[in-house]
């Protein structure tokens, strides 16, 4: 899923002040999963933005709405009707959906209540990490499911690198090595050949490198 | 009432300041001793999280408080309440009922109007 983190509520504070009449809008998608842009989140954000403008003498009216997705066109058009009501809409989904959103209406302010985060997993309630960076290309058939991309954090392909200390690596004691733990598993899986099958480089343009990305499914649209 | 700490939520405690409540005080069952296994444990890391909202937003932490209680001890829980109701009334009418001209004396709301 996509994680994200509550921005700051002074933060929060701050984008609203020339505002007194908004949409918070949650998505029942990955970041109700993390706890952080669900229906409990655009609650509890509005009902702390009420109280916290009223206590300042700057009332502000709040409609609340959380949609199935907000990176998809059809869940955005029900807001449609009622938008242009409203000075600004502070969306607490990810960077993806609130832009759409943006995109798709035009003439209203959009503003993250977020801060997005990376494509990851749920450790444990409250604890969540990062395995994939969407590189475009996957590799992880070669590497025993363990991604050196996003695992280890110089992004090479033919580590460990000299960093590599006893299994974690040298940019924080409390991160594992992600060659080292590719190795392992491969010894594990007694698939140490495919070390050898990675390419002698790694094409990254089907990565970030050339700007924003498409997929275009000819089969689909 | 409800019938287990465990359906609080923020909202709901939010909600009560936003309708008025000058405090809020939360009695959920001893610790260890839910009927729902661990309402009452998820209940006070809720009240934690509201606890420091309020002290983000100046409406004053002090206005929440969780209290553990069994239903058989009614002396304590009247403890509680009182000095709980004293703690509040020490802090007095919460920012957003200052704003509303709410619980304040006449004489002091007639100050406030001019
Ligand atoms: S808008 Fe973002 S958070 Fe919501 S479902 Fe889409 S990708 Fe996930
Ligand atoms: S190799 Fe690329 S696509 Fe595969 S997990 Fe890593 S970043 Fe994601």
């Amino acid at each position: 899923m996509i994680t994200g983190t509550p921005k700051p509520i002074e933060e929060i504070l701050e984008m609203l002040e020339p505002y007194n009449n908004i949409v918070v809008a949650g998505c029942f998608g990955c970041v109700t999963v993390c706890r952080v842009g669900g229906d409990k989140e655009v609650q509890v954000l509005s009902s702390t933005l009420r109280l916290a403008r009223e206590a300042a003498g700057k009332k502000i009216e709040i409609r609340e709405v959380c949609l199935e997705r907000q990176c998809d066109p059809e869940y955005l058009e029900p807001m449609r009707p009622y938008i242009e009501d409203y000075q600004a809409v502070l969306s607490i989904a990810c960077g993806a959906g609130i832009q759409f959103m943006a995109e798709k209406f035009g003439k209203t302010p959009l503003l993250p209540g977020i801060n997005t985060g990376f494509l990851g997993v749920t450790e444990r309630q409250g604890e969540w990490t990062e395995r994939c960076q969407g590189c475009g290309d996957c590799v992880l058939h070669l590497t025993g499911g363990i991604c050196p991309v996003t695992r280890c954090a110089k992004s090479i392909f033919h580590g460990p690198c000299g960093g590599s200390v006893e299994g974690t690596c040298e940019v924080d004691k409390e991160v594992k090595c992600g060659w080292q733990m590719i190795i392992d598993r491969l010894v594990s899986l007694d698939q140490m050949e495919n070390y050898g099958k990675l390419k002698p480089y790694k094409g990254w343009d089907a990565s970030r490198d050339g700007g924003p990305r498409r997929i275009i499914r000819e089969d689909m649209v | 009432m409800l019938p287990c700490t465990g359906r609080i939520d923020e909202s709901l405690l939010l909600k009560a300041f936003e309708n008025g409540a000058d405090g809020v005080m939360v009695i959920g069952c001893l610790e260890g001793d839910c009927h729902y296994v661990n309402g009452n444990i998820r209940a006070r890391a809720r009240v934690e999280r509201v606890y420091t909202i309020l002290e983000q937003i100046n409406i004053g932490p002090e206005r929440i408080r969780m209290y553990n209680l069994s239903a058989g001890e009614g002396a304590k829980f009247a403890a509680f309440t009182n000095e709980f109701v004293d703690q509040v009334q020490e802090l007095g009418p919460s920012p957003i009922n200052l704003v509303r001209g709410n619980g304040l004396k006449k004489s002091e709301q007639e100050v406030q109007a001019t």
